[in-house]
């Protein structure tokens, strides 16, 4: 008998996991739940997936970049508003930094450390990574935010409600609350640009083409042909953010 | 079954049932096409008007102008990096004023000495003590033929 009541506790045991298990794998492939699984929707094969390479080794600072973006964008020109700037970083004999931004740099850059001191200096360019896995993204409380099925991050200026959420997500700094409309702003990528078959603004007036932009999947395009090339690096890799913004010699300095 | 659910359960599928009307009419059409966004609110930001024209544009005109840039180290230069945006001149000539740069300035943004600029990249020069004599540089350079001095 003894043997009889174990043989059946096991069979139920067996019935009762398996019935769990098929929950388990029935519920985590409905659609609804797919958002816990993937922090974005993943790439759709079918449409472009745009990624953005910066040559800093080609980088002068102009700041005709910054200047192109606000003027494409409508972007308030007080010297707080970027959706693309130019930080000039500078790493001293003492070895401390320094980084410069005067007005994004649109009125150029002048080198305030005295030649003698200097150890490294050079530009780095700054704009929204369009990141994979993008942290504000995830948490706009109202689905103000997303990222298109070409990768671009953009905003719903319609459906934003203004809570300053994402620009507190966003590591790089690439947000800020426009004051005239008082939703969040960030870089499209000039979306409205590369629907129309033109090159955003921005890579528009680079005069030294250290700005490149192209489709990640396609196997032999400029994107992969400058990601073989170069020792690319994206800003902060340990945050896991999937940064689609690379950067040909990166310093480790920079943040 | 309990009395209490008798009376309950009505105001409870009212409930849902305003609850569902509500949402149908609150969630706007495009709502959830592609995810939790509204898909129209691309094609809202795709129809924003361009104010960069690009280099074609120009040189359907310009053609002069283009044959000199072709000729020289500022070939790789769109017109409008130094005219900026061109779409109000491109709709009409009279009222849509491209910048004629060419101060010290204006050609330092680029050209000016800085450590952080690669001389293989750019040649810089110190805009200050350079020919003091003349106010700027398009008195000398021509910037769409830059090596063709004009004296």
């Amino acid at each position: 008998m003894g043997t009889e009541r174990i043989t059946a506790s096991r069979r139920n045991f067996l019935k009762r996991s398996a019935v769990l298990a098929g929950t388990l794998v029935a519920t985590s492939a409905a659609k609804p739940l797919t958002g816990m699984l993937f922090a974005a929707n993943e790439p759709d094969k079918s449409k472009p997936w745009y990624g953005i390479g910066i040559d800093i080794e080609k980088c002068i600072g102009c700041g005709n970049c910054a200047k192109a973006c606000k003027a494409e964008n409508n972007v308030p020109k007080e010297p707080f508003y970027f959706r693309s700037w130019v930080e000039q970083y500078t790493i001293k004999n003492d070895g401390t930094l320094k980084v410069e931004s005067p007005n994004g740099g649109i009125d150029g850059q002048k080198q305030t450390v005295p030649e003698e001191e200097i150890f490294k200096t050079f530009f780095v360019p700054k704009m929204c990574n369009h990141c994979e896995k993008s942290p504000c993204v995830q948490v706009c409380p109202v689905g103000a935010t997303y990222e298109s099925p070409e990768g671009i991050v953009l905003v719903d200026k319609e459906y934003c409600i203004g809570c300053r959420y994402c620009i507190q997500a966003c590591p790089y700094g690439c947000r800020f609350l426009n004051p005239v409309t008082n939703t969040a702003d960030k870089c499209t990528l000039c979306y409205h640009r590369i629907k129309k078959g033109l090159k955003p603004a921005c890579f528009e007036v680079c005069p030294t083409g250290a700005r490149i932009y192209g489709d990640l999947h396609e196997k032999d395009g400029i994107m992969h042909k400058f990601l073989k090339q170069h020792n690319c690096h994206v800003l902060k890799p340990n945050l896991n953010t999937g940064s689609k913004l690379f950067y040909n010699g990166l310093s480790a300095e920079v943040r | 079954m309990p009395p209490q659910l008798k009376t309950l359960l009505p105001l409870f599928f009212l409930l849902i049932c305003i609850f569902l009307i509500a949402r149908y009419f609150l969630i706007p059409e495009s709502f959830g096409k592609y995810g939790h966004y509204r898909a129209n609110s691309m094609d809202e930001i795709a129809a924003l008007p361009t104010h960069y024209v690009g280099k074609e544009a120009c040189t359907d005109c310009h053609d002069e102008e283009a044959a000199k840039l072709a000729s020289d180290l500022h070939t790789g230069l769109t017109c409008e990096v130094c005219h900026g945006p061109g779409s109000l001149h491109v709709d009409d000539q009279e009222k849509g004023i491209l910048l004629k740069p060419g101060s010290r300035e204006s050609c330092g943004t680029c050209h000016s000495l800085n450590p952080a600029r690669r001389t293989e990249v750019i040649n810089q020069i110190d805009i200050k003590s350079h020919h003091p004599e003349r106010e700027n540089c398009i008195d000398c350079h021509n910037p769409h033929a830059v090596w063709e001095l004009k004296e």
